[in-house]
């Protein structure tokens, strides 16, 4: 359990649903859900995940703070806008899952090895390297992620496509040792740096 | 010409439904004079396409018929049909309203003989039935329609079947050449009672109102029911005319939804619970009716309609918004997918025909009535001061049941009422 994690916990006791509220993105909205069922009957991935949209929005607000937040539910999601589009209360659905899924990810709550959340990382990490994602260096981590010999045969098999990339220019071997970045790295960070201040401020975070 | 004698003395109703009728019968039957406008062929509106009310089960046509006597004894009443207010000027107690009247081909000389539907062939979809059957070109309305009288479609005008018409008349009752024509006369108050009508249910694409055959809307069904209907009271199938024995009811069809309608239209959610009444009174034991809802709001007492409803065995209640409709292409019965809120199960259930508790909107929108008026988001007219002499009244007003419809209609009666006393005091 992180310090960010006790801090929550000790600042919202038993009030779930206005933690969500303060800190996760578009939160505010999880108290409109009226349980009509609409998003769950749209999702495409509606069997494969253990609890969809509506009865997470249930399980905020009857406090089920730890099995929402280590669910790999909202983890699942696609982004394909079905509930967004169906909600009869114009509930950003898509948008809470996806702020849930980082506000877990923040406290270090959320489950690890989950493929979506290990991507995300490394996008993250490769593009506020240089400010510029290398697609090379990313494709190739996410190749090695599950130990070097299934990353040889992941690489394998995606040969013809590597080398049609070359071929067509759109893929060069150089960017591995020498990855080309922005203009202005530091100013980049900066801010970056600057950015999560102000969103850790807004939803309560700074201690 | 068509000639209208009114003062500014005058109460202008607009709409000749049950909020209507009973605006002019409650204002007439109090002394003042009443000009009722109704677009329609006939009086009754979408009470009489009901086949019967909730609570008490009973048939509409029994209070129409009330109504239309009290309206046939009342010489104060003046009876406008196939007519439309185009446009309403002035303020309280000074209004000329406009008011287009379109040719119906038919005089008074009518005497519903029916010679004029034998001598023609060509069939037109009929809207008393929501064009889910047809009648004959030169057609009665409906069985109770007031004025007593037939129509012409207009597209047997100028046509050899026209004149088949013309000759079969012994009463010189078909006028071919009559024109739209235009009146303007004075009224002191107006009475917007233009009701309501079903939203339209190809709007909400997931449940497939416009693929699939056995998607119906519950105006519809309500006509099925109807010995008057297209089935003469066979709650049939309409994909191949099998007998409806498992049918669906999907609440909140549009209403509650801001993709939709916004409001809460209020009479669905009774609506469908009267219909699985007919679903058991057609088919008994054998019939099954499933409830698809959010929450049943059977509105103030009502709720003991509910529970009876619910204690049949045969009744079942799903608490859950239909995700989507699916058709099996070879039986053409419906799925229906979603979950269920209790307990989150993923459903994916087989039914003979669905019914679309469709929602309530205003027939005429706040935006659309021309004249100055307050309404609200959903285009209800809202009882605010700035109307003047303008009430609105019934459906115009509320999504309302035929019973508060009816209270709504006379409450805006006794305003008119008001600002017709305060005409004549001045006047002296």
């Amino acid at each position: 359990m992180s310090e960010a994690n006790t801090q929550a916990v000790e600042k919202y006791r038993n009030n779930f649903l206005k933690e969500v509220e303060e800190r996760v993105e578009e939160g505010e909205w999880v108290k409109m859900c009226m349980q009509c069922g609409v998003c769950s009957g749209s999702c495409p991935f509606g069997p494969h995940w253990a609890h969809p949209p509506q009865e997470i929005f249930m399980m905020i607000r009857a406090g089920k703070r730890d099995e929402v937040l280590t669910s790999d539910s909202m983890w699942m999601c696609t982004s394909c806008y079905n509930c967004i589009v169906r909600c009869p209360r114009k509930l950003p659905i898509t948008h809470i899952m996806h702020g849930l899924a980082n506000y877990a990810h923040r406290l270090g709550l959320a489950p690890k090895g989950q493929p979506t959340r290990e991507f995300g990382k490394m996008f993250w990490n490769n593009l506020v390297a240089t400010g510029r994602v290398n697609e090379l260096k990313l494709s190739l981590s996410l190749y090695f992620k599950d130990g070097f010999s299934q990353g040889i045969k992941n690489a394998m098999a995606m040969k013809d496509v590597g080398l049609g990339m070359l071929k067509a220019k759109r893929l060069n071997p150089f960017e591995l040792f020498s990855p080309h970045g922005c203009k202005d790295r530091k100013g980049i960070h900066a801010m970056l740096k600057k950015a999560r201040e102000i969103e850790d401020r807004r939803k309560h975070l700074t201690s | 010409m068509t000639e209208v004698v009114a003062t500014n003395e005058t109460i202008l109703v607009v709409g000749g439904g049950i909020s209507g009728m009973t605006a002019a019968l409650e204002a007439a039957e109090c002394g003042k004079d009443v000009v009722l406008v109704e677009k329609n062929s006939h009086l009754g509106g979408r009470v009489s396409m009901l086949y019967r009310y909730f609570p008490k089960m009973c048939h509409p046509s029994c209070g129409l018929e009330i109504n239309l006597r009290r309206i046939k004894g009342n010489r104060r009443i003046r009876v406008l049909t196939m007519a439309e207010v185009t446009g309403i000027s002035g303020s309280a107690g000074d209004y000329t309203a406009s008011v287009k009247i379109s040719p119906r081909f038919v005089n008074e000389k009518c005497t519903a003989c029916g010679a004029c539907t034998d001598a023609v062939e060509t069939e037109v979809p009929n809207p008393f039935n929501y064009n889910l059957n047809k009648v004959k070109a030169a057609y009665l309305p409906s069985a109770m329609a007031y004025p007593q009288r037939y129509v012409l479609d207009p597209s047997l005008v100028g046509t050899a079947e026209g004149e088949k018409a013309k000759a079969a008349c012994k009463y010189d009752a078909i006028d071919l050449g009559m024109q739209e024509e235009t009146v303007q006369f004075k009224a002191g108050a107006v009475v917007w009672a233009t009701g309501w009508q079903p939203y339209d249910a190809a709007k909400i694409q997931p449940y497939g109102y416009d693929r699939f055959d056995n998607v119906i809307t519950s105006v519809e069904f309500e006509r099925l029911a109807d010995p008057h209907g297209p089935t003469g009271g066979k709650i049939q199938r309409p994909s191949d005319g099998r007998e409806a024995k498992n049918v669906a009811f999907i609440q909140c069809a549009g209403s509650r939804d801001e993709n939709h309608l916004r409001h809460c239209s209020r009479i669905c959610c009774m609506a469908s619970l009267k219909q699985t009444n007919y679903v058991r009174e057609a088919y008994g034991d054998e019939g099954n009716s499933t409830v698809y809802y959010i929450d049943i709001r059977a509105i103030d007492r009502f709720e003991d309609f509910y529970q009876k409803v619910k204690a049949d065995p045969n009744v079942a209640f799903v608490k859950s918004k239909v995700a989507k409709i699916v058709e099996d292409e070879k039986t053409k019965d419906v799925i229906l997918h979603g979950v269920d809120t209790e307990g989150y199960h993923r459903y994916a259930n087989q039914h003979d025909l669905v019914v679309l508790a469709v929602g309530m909107e205003p027939s005429v929108k706040g935006a659309n009535i021309p004249a100055e008026i307050v309404a609200d988001s959903s285009g209800f007219i809202e009882a605010d001061p700035a109307n003047g002499g303008l009430f609105g009244a019934g459906c115009a007003s509320n999504p309302l049941d035929v019973n508060r419809a009816v209270q709504s209609a006379t409450a805006s009666a006794l305003r008119a009422i008001q600002v017709i006393n305060r005409v004549a005091r001045v006047e002296g």
